[in-house]
């Protein structure tokens, strides 16, 4: 046990460097750092967002409002595809999470299932296309002359996922304006996007570029007949329909149902003041087709007003004065400049495919992560030298060995944080406190058994090589069970808690390396300089 | 040099002959932690009952009930504000707008609760969890407790025998239903962190017990014909000094911890301390002991010193 070749005492002086050299970046200056040549690493621990302060959200897209729209469009499509056949159909409905049509004459069955079956298309980006080709819709006549039409389970996980990875960019995109560094913008789960963005001054401002769906779509609106008779129960005409402002009071406003030009025609917006007021204003362009359409449209309808409607509400209804031709426009409102600012960045970031509903938040300020900062610090220093004396108290020399042993310990759990760019969180500093105090206990395993031996009256060198031997496979099985806690609580974490699991797997290991290596090369190299010593200090 | 030992060199304390007591006193105190948690609850978190929690903090002392007053004019429904480690911090908690899906429900109210405490106050965090994630969270929080025991369960299986596994996870058990009947007990706050706790006091109370057994099961193959409890209260003696030493170094890192570590993980550091307290006690009077009722293999001579 206490025999080390000289290979073996290179290698752990070697692996001891390269924890010193992943741990050093942590005390350099910035400036330093950064100069360092590309082969030595420069990474730095990562403070999670509970330290540097910052907003994480978890978002949920409501993919079912995607699948619902699809289905609208697939009653559509039967029945396109059905009169174009001339087929005789009844009760074409949208059902739980399909569409059901009955036929209504048996003659035509045949004829139905190849047009009903036409409709389904081949799904693109699914993984599995190599033996059968999978389509995105089932058509299915279980009874009688009834057909029911679901899409494919493979086509509604396309669809999310083609609706998450949208969602996604649009935020990526949406958040990017407000200029802030590195945010993480990931999918989680089937439908979940989490957001983390550190040290943003205003979470309110960010949930309120992510709650919106920013759909805009520019209406003609219908003055046959006044939105307040509407909303006191008259019908309006086929084809258009009621929405109100986002103000207070609400005002009712009836719209056709058809947009004149959608938000998609939109290349860019930005705030501007209206240069007879001076309030503030969003200018906005169309693409070429959007602007022709735009000029159209104003062109057979000056004088009479349209309405701006963003996620359906009415944000502004003018008059149109002339034919707006230039493929431009400015929207004026109630807008306060932030406001008109935020709408500007919802415009040219563009609608997200879905709502999304903010299912989790949580926000530290800047403060209260710097606190915890210092806080973790000083706890850290005060409990290592508590533990530090306690051990030279308890075992002298042999607590001394241990204590390097410790410092070694923390340095590499360092290096092992900064090399994997691990995030360091407020329970991952007591997760490092923690295993100072856990650390030892290897040792103190060691130690206690060495001490044992010599109460038998062993000779010193054989009660050392005992204490090692004998100690081993208790430090391994109680070792393995703190690993395997830790392992759970990985599976288990968010953020924070995960930060406390990395650090407690990573101090565990470390420690065990450090007590059984460390400190037995420590003690094998102080005997070979005693000779053949009469009594251990320990 | 004189070192110091906490535990005597050749101590021969009779930890099995008063196990009857050691154990009744468990017994009762596990049954007094099931009946105030059913009696009185877990004071749970926002991340287990959703809500909104916000930390705020003010440059003079906070008058309590004069904030109560300004917020409850706000009309959010349950409001509640406690002081948060210093006086001129505090902790304000709103509860889940009934019937809500999501989050977005107390965007509105944290709004207000800002710009009615921009004037005096800074809102230095905010967290909202909603009905969805909380109900998330205690399903994933129950199956890492669970699965925790249960991996340890079926490596002390591995490891030793049967019988050692029983032991060592009821004295598990023990730990994790006294330190609940404690939070249900001074209705601390139930949350994320105080369940990474609880985690971890099973992963420290096992480090502790598997020392005692493995020590056990050494000296089973050392003494074959000696009496079980003779033998088992020679292995808790002789692994006592270490179990005190551990105990003590791990203790002074988490008061060190507990008192300058800062408010935001005092609770989880409450727990550890009492999860080291409670995990090193049932080292030594429960899991041993446990092993005199369920009766231990004798002959390990087939079996192999690691």
């Amino acid at each position: 046990m206490l025999h080390f070749s000289n290979f073996k005492v290179t290698g752990i002086a070697l692996l001891m460097l390269v924890g010193v050299l992943f741990a050093l970046p942590n005390f350099m200056r910035e400036e330093t750092r950064l100069a360092l040549p590309g082969f030595i690493p420069s990474g730095t621990l990562n403070l999670g967002l509970d330290l540097q302060g910052g907003s994480h959200l978890l978002l949920s897209v409501d993919t079912d409002s995607v699948q619902r729209e699809r289905l609208d469009d697939l009653t559509s499509d039967i029945r396109l595809a059905l009169r174009g056949e001339r087929i005789g159909y009844s009760g074409l409905s949208r059902i739980d999470n399909g569409v059901s049509v009955t036929i209504r004459d048996a003659a035509d069955m045949e004829k139905a299932t190849t047009a009903l079956q036409n409709l389904a298309q081949p799904v693109s980006g699914s993984v599995l296309t190599s033996f059968e080709q999978r389509v995105d819709l089932n058509v299915e006549n279980t009874q009688g002359q009834i057909f029911v039409l679901r899409a494919s389970e493979d086509a509604i996980a396309a669809s999310n996922t083609r609706t998450v990875q949208q969602s996604i960019e649009i935020i990526r995109r949406r958040v990017d304006e407000l200029g802030t560094t590195e945010p993480t913008i990931q999918r989680q789960g089937e439908k979940r996007i989490l957001v983390q963005v550190p040290g943003l001054d205003d979470p309110e401002r960010l949930k309120a570029l992510l709650g919106q769906t920013a759909k805009m779509n520019f209406h003609l609106v219908d003055q046959t007949i006044s939105g307040y008779e509407v909303a006191d129960g008259k019908r309006p005409l086929a084809g258009s329909r009621l929405v109100y402002t986002d103000t207070e009071p609400a005002v009712p406003y009836i719209i056709r149902r058809r947009a004149i030009v959608s938000g998609e025609r939109l290349v860019d917006a930005s705030v501007g003041f209206d240069p007879q007021t001076n309030a503030p204003e969003v200018n906005f362009r169309f693409d070429t087709l959007g602007g022709r359409k735009f000029g159209e449209v104003t062109q057979a309808n000056i004088g009479r007003p349209f309405a701006i409607v963003l996620d359906e509400k009415v944000i502004s209804a003018p008059i149109i004065q002339s034919a707006i031709l230039g493929g431009s426009g400015r929207i004026t409102g109630n807008f306060s400049v932030e406001e008109a600012n935020d709408l500007a960045i919802l415009l040219r970031a563009g609608a997200l495919p879905a709502p999304m509903s903010i299912l989790e938040e949580r926000t530290v300020g800047p403060g209260l992560g710097a606190d915890s900062v210092a806080a973790g610090r000083i706890a850290l220093i005060v409990g290592f030298f508590a533990v530090i004396a306690f051990m030279v108290v308890s075992y002298s020399l042999f607590g001394i060995f241990a204590n390097v042993a410790l410092i070694a310990n923390l340095l590499l759990i360092m290096a092992v944080l900064s090399g994997l760019q691990a995030t360091l969180t407020l329970p991952g500093i007591a997760g490092i406190v923690l295993t100072v105090g856990m650390a030892v206990d290897a040792n103190v395993l060691i130690f206690e058994r060495i001490r044992e031996e010599l109460a038998l009256d062993k000779n010193p060198i054989i009660a050392i090589d005992m204490g090692y031997s004998r100690a081993l496979s208790t430090i391994f099985d109680a070792n393995v069970t703190t690993f395997l806690a830790a392992i759970i609580l990985f599976q288990l974490g968010s953020g924070p808690i995960r930060g406390f699991a990395i650090t407690l797997a990573i101090g565990i290991v470390t420690s065990v390396f450090t007590a059984f290596v460390l400190t037995r090369l420590f003690v094998s190299l102080w005997l070979r300089r005693q000779g053949r010593p009469e009594t251990l200090p320990i | 040099m004189k070192t110091l030992k906490l535990v005597p060199a050749n101590t021969a304390i009779g930890f099995i002959r008063h196990r009857t007591i050691a154990m009744s006193l468990s017994l009762a105190l596990v049954i007094a932690s099931i009946g105030v948690f059913l009696a009185n609850g877990l004071n749970f978190g926002i991340d287990f009952r959703g809500g909104t929690l916000i930390e705020a903090s003010a440059e003079s002392a906070v008058n309590l009930s004069e904030l109560r007053g300004r917020l409850g004019a706000l009309n959010l429904g349950e409001v509640q504000i406690q002081e948060f480690g210093k006086n001129t911090d505090v902790l304000i908690r709103i509860a889940e707008a009934t019937g809500a899906t999501d989050a977005r429900n107390n965007l509105s109210a944290v709004e207000r609760v800002r710009g009615e405490l921009a004037r005096d106050f800074d809102v230095r965090r905010v967290e909202i969890v909603g009905p969805q994630v909380s109900a998330e969270l205690i399903q994933t929080g129950l199956m890492a407790v669970v699965a925790a025991i249960a991996s340890m369960l079926i490596y002390i299986w591995f490891r030793f025998e049967w019988q050692f596994s029983v032991g060592a996870v009821l004295a598990l058990v023990h730990d994790v239903a006294l330190t609940i009947g404690l939070f249900a007990l001074l209705q601390l706050d139930f949350n994320l962190s105080i369940l990474a706790a609880i985690l971890t006091i099973v992963g420290y109370s096992m480090n502790d017990t598997v020392v005692v057994y493995d020590r056990v099961r050494e000296n089973l193959r050392k003494y074959k014909k000696m009496d079980l409890s003779e033998l088992l209260n020679i292995a808790i003696n002789e692994t006592l000094s270490r179990t005190v030493m551990t105990s003590v170094t791990t203790m002074l890192a988490l008061l060190a911890l507990y008192v300058l570590g800062g408010e935001v993980i005092r609770g989880f550091t409450f727990a550890m301390i009492w999860g080291v307290i409670v995990g090193t006690y049932s080292s030594i009077f429960i899991a041993s002991p446990l092993l005199m009722l369920l009766g231990v293999k004798r002959d390990w001579s087939g079996t192999q010193v690691n």
